[in-house]
């Protein structure tokens, strides 16, 4: 045994790390000093800073979860091909930049043959935004990494076609806390059946008051069973949003045959034209269908054409449909329109049509 | 020992198709005989098949963590270790990137070096805050792991009520939409509240993000209770001659269609010799001219951001999205980002002691009023931050010749400068 121990090495708070040490040179160079770009191709932005210096970006989707020889294997082709710079986007995208374009289409080549797909840049469907699912998550009604794998082997051309309108925001989310984000369309889990309780263990494992705080219905109340403090749940209230699950596993909310999958449209995050706004659901009731989930994803296909279809070029997909408004919508996707449709939330009213404009 | 081979029929039908498979990934890892991660991932990927079967996930949360900090692990324990007793602790490690996702090779490789070691292989790139997912790693491991992590210059990120990791676009580094110095705001603003974020005591999370444009590449709009925004005072750059080329290009309908009858405030007109009318006063901003004539139009030189707040997802009233707090603020100088990280600085105080215990920001702005967290930051109020003015008469005006006597200063001032 060893006389003084070593003092606990305490860590170094040193917070968000500088880029600048992993920044393409270019880059760095003309940081804050760009002037224009264009699209040359698809998968490929061309900028030229202020300097006369132009740089070449291909953009590559991944499949985000990603072992350590597929990271490694997408570093080989940077130090091989592209000066041995990455960047990743928010939707997981890879980006190598490239200071001569001489380089730029052995690298589109090298990237295909490793089945890293080139595209994701200008009107086209970027990768999907997702979050972790059964993989990793403690409350996931679904695995969004096998949804949005499914999703993006259908969409493949789009990803690799600026065909769009303009640019497609997708997302998917594995509950109602929708990690995923907004999105021109979302895939998220709807339950449809109130928690199924196990009295037994909600008063070692829950801190009750905090549940009972977190109903956004106050559906939920103490009470007793057994003769142990548990909690329990008006069904009749119940939104089956499933709020009460983390902080109390026995609460449990996920069901294989009524936790669905909802599809929401025209959620938009940017600025850009119209003020952003949130995704509106528009089909309820889709099977969980592991491992494919075709139906969730012929919705989403079936949508995604119809904006295509329709869209004038520049429409995000809320400015499309504000255009042809919901009842042209529902008739072009062949999607049905329900009661449920009907916005009953606070400020619910907002959403109600309050003009005599309607379309005939 | 030889494991025996793990039958995994339903993910395998992920590996089909075109698009790059995660478990074709996953298997690797499990069939890399030799690596302490194999018979982790071996039984991840039993666990992971018995999730497609049951279509249940089997997760719990717990307590894990490094010395010094409260947040920053995703502790995860299985609830069916019994028949996958390899991956019972697989927690997740949340790594703050560098600014913007830049990384070079040496530095990528030499994560996957630590994660070979004393983690599972495999990593997310990224979360939805922002964070490295370093995703699968024992209780006894954290600690080392941690320390190599934060020998290379990394630190962990945010987890529970407390700030969380935040992002900033490419912005300035490639960017000619850039309005401000993104990925130095975010450092500046973030770094300044790591102890909020390494030991979390907030009523709730509290996220800021980073655009550098209304174009909001980060989605900052929405997925931030404190979104930074860039934006320009002046005048939209346009090249009469560039402009001429793009209606050339996409024809006088095309151009109207796509360009002047897109713009929200119908700021823009095509004159008769193809050159560009703009009525900068009504501009607000919104990028779509510059987007589409990225060679022809720009945004101007004095130039700054705004400061949206509240914006979050449903839980608990329901959707919000952010709504201005700041119209305008120059980023020039030193003294700029100083301000916004004093700005930051008083948001995050005034969440800490006025939010109720798992309130976000945008809803006790909802539950107290916008004019009292205005008036407890110390930002005036500003028509900028109203779709419209109040429609309903019901409110007490006793003090209305006080308050038109501040609006009166304040425009005296801004006269003055």
């Amino acid at each position: 045994m060893s006389e003084a121990q070593e003092a606990p090495r305490m860590p170094d708070e040193c917070g968000v790390p500088d880029p600048m040490p992993y920044m393409h040179p270019a880059m760095i160079k003309n940081y804050g000093a760009w002037d224009w770009h264009d699209r040359p191709q698809v998968g490929v932005l061309h900028h030229v800073a202020k300097s006369g210096d132009e740089v070449w970006t291909i953009k590559a989707g991944t499949q985000r979860q990603m072992d350590v020889y597929t990271i490694r294997n997408l570093c080989d082709i940077a130090d091989e091909f592209a000066d041995g710079h990455v960047r990743f986007t928010t939707r997981s995208n890879i980006e190598y930049t490239v200071s001569d374009e001489a380089k730029v289409q052995p690298l589109i080549d090298k990237l295909e043959g490793e089945g890293f797909p080139v595209g994701g840049t200008g009107n086209s469907v970027s990768m999907i935004s997702h979050t972790q699912g059964w993989l990793h998550c403690d409350i996931p009604g679904t695995d969004a990494s096998g949804v949005v794998k499914s999703l993006m082997d259908a969409m493949y051309h789009e990803f690799k076609h600026e065909e769009m309108p303009n640019r497609v925001k997708i997302t998917t989310s594995c509950c109602q806390i929708n990690c995923g984000g907004q999105g021109d369309i979302a895939i998220n889990i709807q339950h449809t059946k109130p928690p199924i309780i196990n009295h037994d263990l909600v008063a070692n494992m829950c801190e009750r008051p905090a549940v009972v705080a977190r109903c956004p219905v106050a559906a939920i109340r103490p009470a007793l069973v057994n003769g142990k403090p548990t909690l329990e749940v008006d069904e009749k209230k119940c939104i089956c949003c499933g709020a009460c699950f983390p902080p109390c596993p026995p609460m449990q909310i996920n069901d294989p045959e009524h936790s669905k999958l909802a599809i929401w449209v025209g959620g938009k995050h940017s600025s850009t034209r119209s003020k952003p706004s949130f995704h509106k659901l528009v089909v309820a009731g889709i099977p969980n269908s592991a491992p494919r989930w075709p139906e969730a994803t012929e919705v989403v296909l079936k949508i995604l054409y119809a904006y295509k279809e329709g869209g004038r070029p520049w429409e995000r997909m809320n400015e499309w449909i504000d255009r042809i408004g919901w009842p042209r919508f529902f008739e072009v996707t062949g999607l049905p329109f329900t009661k449920f449709h009907i916005e009953d939330w606070r400020g619910g009213r907002n959403a109600l049509n309050a003009s005599s404009h309607v379309h005939l | 020992m030889a494991t025996k081979k793990l039958e995994t029929p339903l993910l395998d039908q992920l590996e089909s198709g075109p698009w790059p498979s995660f478990v074709t990934g996953l298997k690797k890892l499990a069939d890399d005989e030799g690596k302490s991660y194999s018979p982790i991932m071996k039984s991840l990927l039993g666990q992971l098949e018995h999730s497609y079967e049951t279509r249940k996930g089997f997760w719990k949360g717990g307590t894990v963590g490094v010395r010094g900090y409260g947040a920053g692990i995703i502790p995860r324990f299985s609830e069916v270790a019994d028949k996958f007793p390899e991956s019972s602790e697989f927690h997740t490690m949340r790594v703050m990137p560098p600014a913007g996702m830049h990384y070079n090779t040496k530095v990528l490789r030499e994560l996957c070096d630590v994660w070979e070691e004393y983690g599972s292989g495999l990593i997310a790139l990224h979360g939805q805050s922002g964070d490295i997912m370093m995703q699968g790693i024992s209780s006894a491991n954290v600690q080392p792991a941690f320390d190599a992590f934060n020998e290379m210059g990394f630190d962990l990120g945010g987890a529970g009520a407390g700030v969380r990791t935040s992002m900033s676009c490419v912005g300035a580094a490639r960017c000619e939409q850039s309005c401000y110095d993104e990925a130095k705001a975010m450092r500046m603003v973030i770094n300044n509240m790591l102890d909020d974020m390494h030991r979390p005591s907030l009523p709730y999370k509290f996220k800021a993000k980073f655009s550098g444009c209304a174009n909001d590449c980060v989605n900052a709009s929405h997925r931030s209770d404190f979104a930074v925004l860039g934006t320009w005072k002046d005048d939209i750059k346009v090249d009469q001659e560039e402009i001429k080329v793009k209606v050339a290009e996409l024809g006088r309908k095309g151009f109207n269609d796509q360009v002047v009858n897109m713009c929200p405030t119908r700021a823009l007109s095509l004159n008769d010799d193809d050159t560009l009318e703009i009525d900068n006063q009504s501009c607000v901003k919104c990028m779509h001219c510059i987007n589409v004539c990225t060679k022809a139009m720009s945004v101007g030189d004095e130039k700054g951001v705004t400061i949206l707040i509240g914006g979050k997802r449903t839980l608990k009233i329901g959707d919000l999205m952010g709504t201005v707090m700041v119209p305008f603020h120059k980023m020039d100088t030193e003294e700029d980002y100083e301000w916004l990280v004093e700005l930051s600085e008083n948001v995050l105080e005034f969440f800490a002691d006025n939010a109720l215990e798992h309130e976000r920001t945008g809803e006790m702005i909802e539950r107290i009023g916008l004019v009292n967290f205005l008036e407890g930051v110390g930002v005036d109020v500003d028509p900028n931050m109203v779709a419209h003015p109040r429609t309903s008469s019901y409110v007490r005006m006793d003090d209305w010749d006080e308050e038109v006597a501040k609006w009166n200063e304040r425009k005296g001032t801004a006269a003055a400068e």
